[in-house]
């Protein structure tokens, strides 16, 4: 023992900051609510998203398919032709709107050469809207191809902008990441620091010259580490795999990395509350999940707040992770500066303020 | 030995609202013994130990740790004492070698690990989780990391309680070991011939109260010299010297 080595309060929080950090890549539900599920999440809608729509139409028996209507049907990305079912069943799923319409191409020997025979259905009125117009723009271009020399009436010059195209993953990302902060710091926190109590690993720690603010600071270092590697994975395979925008790149990533960082911090609040809240292991998922569950549907994380009622608007705006999805869209896709989002930091700042001071009053050391 | 006291305890209170745990206790610990603190559950043994290791506020009373108040010297006393708290768990997921590196960083030294684990015949299990240890292990572990600030008084609560008799055995020697390269040693048990055997001097704790301090050699002179005559004709050996005669002495890992 050498008493005059003088006690290094750094040095215990960076030991406990590794050892718990050690902990958490070990603890597979960690690994999983931080990166798998958002992983999963991310992979299943942008495939859904990406797709957008299409209208699906039943080719009936007997079509002409070598017609150049059919030929300029076929090169529409929209429509979606099917011609392996029969004509039963052709009818049975337009009725049900599975199949959004019916198409019957005929070669007439007569003038005009083909009459063009459709069913839409009232099951799928929208779609069939659109293969509407879809057919009567082939209409119109082959009738006018066949009267070449005729001068138009009127002319239409269509035009598209350079613009950033918003794909849904650039909505659902920054969605995910704000789902893996918040799981990540109400149940993570909440778990390990319920336990530590439980299993006296605390009591055994204050047997030793360690500061309490140690503890705290080391976990929590070492949860915001875990967490800031978590979401640069993500937002790193959701650019380079599925495209995400990052407006300023880099710049961009860190902005979103702070953004990350001021969410985790704020719900590791909550964590702290349910920690000393809970009574036992089993307690901790239910109070955990009375505060994220609302968060996960009514935050923004996969539809837009904006298609909610009104009055259901109310609710989200009051939650702190609609703010932070909202900010880290901003920084994300407009490439806004963290002072651009300054509203919802204030915002999240006044969740701050909220969240410790009942995280003081309710967290129990034994 | 050197009779001079490590540990001066002076009519120690502790009331939980109206339950008064620890009525007035006040005893001595020597430099470089092991002290017993014996008595039944609910006696107020682990109470005590907790207020002088720190862990507990007292009520009253007047506690002083190696020269050192424990009113006003908590962060020195924690630095010179190692604790070994019954039923305690080590930090989660962690294997015996990083639990050790833990330890050294919450005391602010630098240890080996293999060093502390190799004092309590625990090398081959460095990788391990201590929950997959033995009791036996588990409490060589735990003894182990009390060592690691080379204090100079450990507290050991009840470390032997659950162990068979060879593990037992095994972990007196640990603790004698311990006692000979000089650190106080206290330790409480429900076994009375391992107080018997194991301590340099005994306390017997009751109602929250001390009715008796001396050596186990004294008590037992004493009980004999009043008269006292078990009831059963005393052998030379008991069924316990029988069980590690037919079960071998040598440590049993498992």
């Amino acid at each position: 023992m050498n008493p005059n080595q003088s006690y290094s309060n750094t040095k215990a929080t960076l030991a406990i900051a590794k050892a718990s950090f050690r902990s958490i890549l070990r603890s597979p539900s960690a690994v999983v609510f931080t990166l798998a599920f958002p992983l999963i999440f991310i992979i299943v809608f942008a495939n859904i998203g990406g797709g957008g729509v299409t209208v699906d139409v039943g080719v009936a028996k007997g079509s002409d398919t070598i017609s150049p209507v059919y030929k300029a049907l076929k090169s529409v990305k929209v429509v979606n032709l099917v011609q392996d079912q029969s004509a039963e069943e052709m009818n049975t799923n337009l009725s049900k709107g599975s199949l959004d319409a019916i198409i019957n191409i005929q070669k007439n020997n007569s003038r005009p050469p083909f009459t063009i025979n459709v069913q839409y259905t009232k099951a799928s009125a929208e779609k069939g809207n659109i293969l509407r117009s879809v057919l009567s723009n082939i209409y119109y271009n082959i009738n006018n191809n066949a009267l070449k020399g005729t001068p138009p009436v009127a002319e239409i010059r269509e035009s598209t902008i350079q613009g950033r195209e918003y794909k849904y993953i650039d909505f659902i990302l920054p969605g995910q990441l704000g789902f893996s902060l918040l799981s990540s710091g109400v149940f993570g926190t909440a778990f390990v620091f319920l336990s530590l109590r439980l299993t006296l690993v605390i009591k055994r720690f204050f047997a030793t010259p360690v500061k309490r603010y140690s503890i705290v600071l080391g976990e929590a270092l070492a949860r915001l580490t875990f967490s800031l590697l978590g979401s640069l994975f993500i937002i790193l395979v959701g650019h380079y795999m599925f495209g995400f925008t990052l407006v300023h790149g880099v710049t961009t990533v860190l902005n979103m990395l702070v953004l990350s960082a001021i969410g985790l911090i704020i719900f590791m609040g909550f964590g702290f509350t349910v920690s000393g809240i809970a009574k036992n292991e089993s307690t901790v998922p239910p109070l955990s999940n009375i505060i994220t569950l609302p968060q996960f549907l009514l935050s923004g994380t996969f539809f837009s707040v904006t298609a909610f009622p009104k009055w259901l608007q109310v609710i989200s705006n009051v939650l702190p992770l609609t703010h932070l999805n909202n900010a880290m869209r901003k920084v994300a896709f407009e490439g806004a500066g963290l002072g651009d989002v300054t509203h919802q930091l204030l915002i999240l700042l006044v969740w701050f303020f909220i969240i410790y001071a009942v995280a003081v009053k309710t967290f129990k050391w034994e | 030995m050197t009779k001079q006291p490590i540990i001066t305890v002076n009519d120690l209170v502790k009331n939980y609202g109206d339950f008064a745990a620890v009525k007035g206790i006040s005893f001595e610990v020597f430099e470089g013994e092991i002290f017993g603190l014996l008595g039944p559950n609910g006696a107020g043994k682990t109470t005590t130990l907790e207020i002088i290791e720190t862990l507990r506020e007292k009520t009253s009373g007047r506690i002083v740790v190696d020269g050192f108040d424990i009113e006003t010297d908590t962060d020195s006393i924690k630095k010179r004492i190692g604790v070994q708290l019954q039923a305690a768990g080590y930090y989660p997921n962690l294997n015996l070698s990083e639990l050790i590196t833990l330890f050294s960083g919450l005391y602010g030294i630098d240890k080996s690990p293999m060093e502390m684990l190799e004092k309590v015949a625990l090398t081959d299990k460095a990788k391990a989780k201590y929950k997959d240890l033995s009791g036996g292990q588990k409490q060589r572990f735990s003894i182990a990391t009390t060592l690691i600030n080379n204090p100079r008084i450990i507290f050991l609560d009840e470390p032997t309680t659950g162990l068979d008799p060879q593990a037992r055995r095994n972990l007196w020697d640990l603790i004698r070991e311990i006692r000979d390269q000089g650190t106080t040693v206290v330790i409480t048990t429900h076994y009375m011939d391992e107080a018997e055997v194991l301590c340099d001097r005994v306390a017997f704790v009751d109602g929250g109260h001390i009715i008796g301090i001396d050596t186990p050699d004294h008590f037992i002179d004493e009980l004999v010299a009043s008269g006292f005559e078990r009831k059963k004709q005393v052998k030379l050996a008991n069924l316990e010297d029988v069980f590690i005669n037919l079960t071998g002495k040598e440590w049993r890992e498992g």
